[in-house]
């Protein structure tokens, strides 16, 4: 059941691909303004690091019904971490387990993103992806 | 035409003044068409939130390393690069970024091996003039393309590779500028830092630990001319004539300590090993000392 993305996401890498290289940082720059802050119940709250991005950037599911809703905080200063961030969020936020656990964690080498950002930075959006998912694996296992 | 030197008198203490300018200097020269003002950053995207007005950003990995071998770009790529920027041979360049200045120091060490004559640095870099309330845009820079030449990049004076730190072990300083972490091989990469991918931790056997934020002060600037020569030289005992090598990861760090080394105490002979811990701690057979014991 690898491979399809949900319609979400994969209407954010479309919106991507369909850009020329330029416009891809202004939108992954968009992304990184519209990435919601933490609700007030969770600010204070230690949360779950990923430490393969270069600048600080947390992460919490929450899971109600069948739904998971995505926390992420990261600095002003870190506007890729805080880009990626909002991708996933834009583009998972409210899916089911599932849908989440079924999405591609690689799903952003098809963004032509490498080319603007390089190669290496890339990685941060597969390690997002792997706490997301780990965190729920290890709820639904709880 | 280059342009004045900053004459504050803290810059005045360092062994090159003119390798630095302050916020002030800066503030007041910005518009000036033989300045180009660089902002390099850890983050590729924070220049897009907004830079000092008339800045350029250029990009460590893409603009100054080769995107096919680990190396640095070739003349006619960096050519091309200053080219792009409007900036020719005679363009007084000022460098500045986030973190403290390491990408910044990073991208003018490799003007340095393109052999730009005028290069600064901004003491403090961004943080400084943000947290000065100066000027900030997010306005596109219009620039006109020059015609840069092709200068051919000197690897032998200023960047040590492998070989050059295996004759350098029991011959010459070796400062390891990671954190105590990194140095003692409890962590093989920088503390809440992406992974590297360095097989083995340690540090190169006789390196001397020298953190490279102790040059530097909390709002990024660096430190005066003697604390830095209470560190390295009274406490380490680095001598201005001696063959020095630094390292750290990636060759970003000790950049920023190749500059302190070179151009604020004014040692001949520095050199910069880029290739790092990433290179030395995958390196088959090279010799590795690790005060650290694994539990």
């Amino acid at each position: 059941m690898n491979g399809a993305l949900p319609p979400k996401l994969q209407g954010i890498v479309d919106e991507f691909v369909e850009v020329d290289r330029t416009e891809r940082l202004d939108l992954l720059l968009e992304y990184s303004r519209d990435l919601p802050d933490l609700p007030e119940r969770l600010q204070g709250v230690e949360l779950e690091r990923v430490h393969e991005c270069q600048t600080p950037l947390f992460v919490q599911t929450e899971v109600e019904g069948d739904t998971v809703h995505l926390f992420f905080a990261a600095p002003d200063e870190a506007p890729t971490s805080k880009g990626f961030a909002g991708i996933v969020h834009a583009g998972l936020d409210g899916c089911t387990i599932d849908e989440i656990l079924a999405t591609p964690s690689d799903f952003a080498a098809g963004m032509g993103l490498a080319g603007v950002i390089s190669p290496l930075r890339m990685r941060s959006v597969g390690a997002i992806m792997a706490r997301v998912k780990r965190q729920l694996v290890e709820r639904a296992m709880a | 035409m280059p342009l004045s030197l900053d004459t504050d008198t803290k810059l005045a203490a360092y062994a090159h003044p003119a390798r630095l300018v302050t916020t002030d200097w800066l503030a007041s020269h910005l518009g000036d068409p033989d300045l180009v003002v660089i902002e390099s950053d850890e983050d590729v995207l924070l220049y897009h939130t907004g830079h000092i007005p008339g800045a350029l950003k250029v990009d460590w990995h893409l603009d100054l390393n080769d995107d096919t071998t680990r190396d640095y770009v070739d003349p006619e790529g960096f050519a091309a690069m200053c080219s792009a920027r409007g900036i020719t041979r005679d363009s007084t360049i000022v460098v500045y970024g986030d973190n403290f200045n390491w990408w910044a120091a990073y991208a003018l060490w490799v003007f340095s091996l393109f052999g730009h004559e005028d290069v600064r640095l901004l003491d403090g870099g961004r943080a400084k003039w943000v947290a000065e309330g100066r000027a900030m845009t997010t306005d596109a820079t219009e620039t006109t393309p020059s015609d840069y030449p092709l200068v051919p990049r000197d690897d032998a004076t200023i960047r040590a590779f492998k070989d050059d730190v295996l004759a350098q072990i029991g011959n010459g300083p070796l400062v390891d500028v990671r954190s105590p972490g990194e140095y003692s091989g409890e962590l093989l990469h920088m503390p809440d830092y992406p992974q590297e991918g360095a097989q083995r931790g340690g540090h190169v056997p006789t390196a001397k630990s020298v953190p490279w934020k102790r040059a530097a002060n909390d709002d990024g600037s660096f430190k005066s001319a003697d604390e830095l020569r209470a560190i390295y030289g009274d406490e380490q005992g680095l001598k201005a004539g001696d063959d020095v090598i630094t390292y750290c990861r990636i060759g970003e760090r000790s950049s920023h300590t190749w500059f302190v080394l070179t151009h604020l105490l004014g040692f001949d002979h520095v050199r910069n090993y880029d290739g790092s811990w990433v290179e030395w701690g995958n390196a088959v057979r090279v010799p590795i000392e690790k005060p650290y014991v694994d539990a």
